[in-house]
């Protein structure tokens, strides 16, 4: 019998991590360049990095630096935003089904920010009026879609997860619905952020959900050795000395924070919670500590892309990037389903 | 290390579950709760490292009130094997075992050498170094519970609590694995706690047995005090005999027939 070496296991495990990370912050950064050359001006790399070191027209410069740019930027950072705050539940629920946007999370955030948007009503004033009550009900409808779905012993069956998620996600829906019937002159705004698009993106609205997406993130990934051990099961969490339900109301909050940064910013935007974490634990395994940075990364390349693609199917129109999304994860939804059937588990 | 119970009571809600259980232990020793389903076994042995805080009484470990210490304290003094051992997920042998290590580390902290020689020698213990990348989910379930014995091991407990470890496994993995906790006990002179309501198993490996019915103590202290045919019919049913078997050089117990209920 072969004798396995631990330390050298555990070197391996780590050095494979870095890899990981690296090899996706440099295709992040290439996502990034070729992508603000893609428009309906389309610019070179060369002209690209000219720009970036302070030369390039005038025309290129306000291309670059006020239009696409802060777009792309934004897109990575809601992109990333959705892809932990769904890695973040799957592992909270141990259910791989979970995403801010099965599970209604994304819906009770657009009716928080529809109401500051269109009533005005908010507990913070200024540019952080619309993010914050998206935060607040963020969190109370998952908050209540989990209260729905937890049987006793601590399970969250993925069933009535589901189902909590498709009724709350329905009635807040239904709410945003009734506020657009009567919100008049702002609707065309609304109904195209409801769609979830990132146009018209402006540098404020990064600055907004930078230090939202910076916080939730970080404090999720602090977590990340408890989420692995809750993982395993909540009574052997608790045995290993971990404050289990402590612990996972700070991941949902956390999570809440990164869902409302996304959807004050670019409305609903679905699928990209639950594609990516997915995609991603093929890849790296599913030890959260890697798995929650690399998710961040995955999902901002793939939301950049997917953006790109909302603005090039039609243009010199664009199509809300919501649609792509949902285009391309319901499918992907109906394979874990079916997979799920042949196969119980992750 | 002293583990001693003082008058430990838990409900839930309003319903006794542990009433008034108390008992000492120390180390070296393999100490068998028992009882039926429903006996609250399984209870007591939460309250003991308080995942469950008894609503009465006091555990202390090693003279310390466990109140005292923070949970996190108390998973550096007592490892548990819990019952359920079902796991569907793509994690290797190597990161539960080092799971076990958590009690010990901050939380950005890399693991030491010392924690990585530490679950090395767990998992020589227990027998389950070839299986170190292997994922748990491809494991057999003597396997999955070796690894899981190896992970409290890694926690360095001086008690160790095991909820039915022999409950879903074959009969070869369980002598298999009841083996290889006597002989921890005996090297590693730890206390082991096992809660069973397998009486042959409890006969043949534990030193003390601690008899539970609905939710009390009915007799504690050795093997021939505690199992006696009256016991054993007043608490399981059963009629059945302890015997000193030579093939195995321990006790055994012979269950003849079980009585019906209702009858005295």
């Amino acid at each position: 019998m072969a004798t396995v070496d631990v330390a050298s296991l555990q070197k391996k495990k780590y050095s494979r991590w870095g890899a990981i990370i690296g090899g996706l912050a440099i295709a992040l950064f290439l996502s990034i360049v070729v992508c603000i050359g893609i428009g309906s001006v389309s610019i070179s790399v060369e002209r690209i990095i000219e720009v970036f070191l302070g030369g390039g027209t005038r025309g290129e410069r306000q291309i670059i630096m006020n239009i696409r740019l802060p777009r792309i930027l934004l897109g990575a950072l809601v992109g990333a935003a959705l892809a932990v705050a769904g890695a973040a539940m799957q592992g909270v629920f141990r259910n791989p089904m979970a995403s801010p946007y099965v599970l209604g999370i994304s819906s009770g955030a657009s009716f928080g920010a529809a109401l500051a948007m269109i009533i005005g009503i908010s507990w913070l004033p200024g540019k952080f009026s619309i993010a914050s009550m998206a935060f607040i009900f963020c969190f109370l409808t998952l908050f209540l879609v989990y209260s729905i779905a937890r049987t006793k012993g601590g399970y969250v069956p993925v069933e009535t997860l589901l189902l909590a998620g498709i009724a709350v996600g329905a009635f807040f829906n239904a709410l945003v619905s009734l506020m657009q019937y009567f919100a008049g002159e702002n609707l065309a705004g609304i109904i195209f952020w409801m769609m979830g698009g990132l146009s018209s993106t402006k540098w404020d609205d990064l600055l907004v959900i930078l230090p939202m997406i910076i916080l939730g993130t970080s404090v999720i990934w602090a977590l990340s050795r408890d989420l692995n051990t809750m993982m395993v099961g909540e009574e052997h969490a608790l045995h290993l000395g971990l404050n289990v339900n402590n612990i996972r109301v700070i991941i949902l909050l956390a999570a809440s924070l990164v869902t409302a940064a996304a959807v004050s910013v670019s409305g609903i935007i679905g699928f990209v919670g639950l594609v990516v974490p997915h995609v991603i634990r093929l890849l790296v395994g599913p030890d959260h500590r890697i798995l929650i940075p690399a998710s961040m990364l995955g999902g901002a390349i793939f939301m950049v892309w997917m953006d790109t693609l909302a603005r090039m199917v039609i243009a010199p129109a664009e199509l809300p990037v919501g649609i792509i999304t949902a285009l391309l994860g319901a499918p992907f939804f109906i394979y874990l389903i079916i997979s799920r059937r042949r196969k119980m588990g992750w | 290390m002293k583990l001693s119970v003082q008058g430990v009571s838990f409900c839930y809600r309003s319903e006794d579950v542990v009433n008034d259980v108390s008992f000492d232990a120390t180390e070296g020793q393999i100490v068998g709760i028992l009882g039926p389903n429903g006996s609250g076994k399984t209870t007591l042995l939460k309250c003991l490292n308080r995942v469950l805080s008894p609503k009465k009484g006091t555990v202390f470990i090693g003279g310390v009130d466990n109140r005292e210490r923070t949970r996190k304290q108390i998973a550096r003094q007592i490892g548990v094997v819990p019952q359920s051992a079902n796991s569907s997920f793509p994690f290797t042998a190597l990161d539960i075992v080092m799971m076990g290590r958590n009690p010990e580390l901050e939380r950005f902290e890399r693991e030491k050498e010392s924690d990585l020689q530490i679950v090395s020698n767990a998992m020589k213990m227990t027998n389950t170094s070839f299986l170190a990348d292997r994922p748990m989910d491809q494991l057999s379930g003597g396997e999955r519970q070796r690894v899981i014995i190896a992970r409290a091991l890694a926690q360095r407990p001086q008690i160790m609590l095991l909820d039915e470890p022999t409950l879903h496994l074959d009969v070869n993995h369980q002598i298999e694995i009841l083996d290889l906790i006597s002989r921890l006990a005996r090297e590693e002179r730890m206390l082991v706690i096992i809660v069973t309501h397998d009486l042959s198993l409890a006969a043949r490996y534990c030193d003390r047995i601690i008899l539970m019915r609905k939710g009390r103590i009915v007799s504690a202290g050795d093997v021939t005090q505690a199992l006696t045919r009256e016991n054993m019919a007043n608490v399981f049913s059963i009629d059945a005999t302890i015997y000193y078997d030579e093939r195995i050089g321990t006790h055994n117990v012979a269950v003849i027939g079980a009585i019906r209920e209702g009858r005295e």
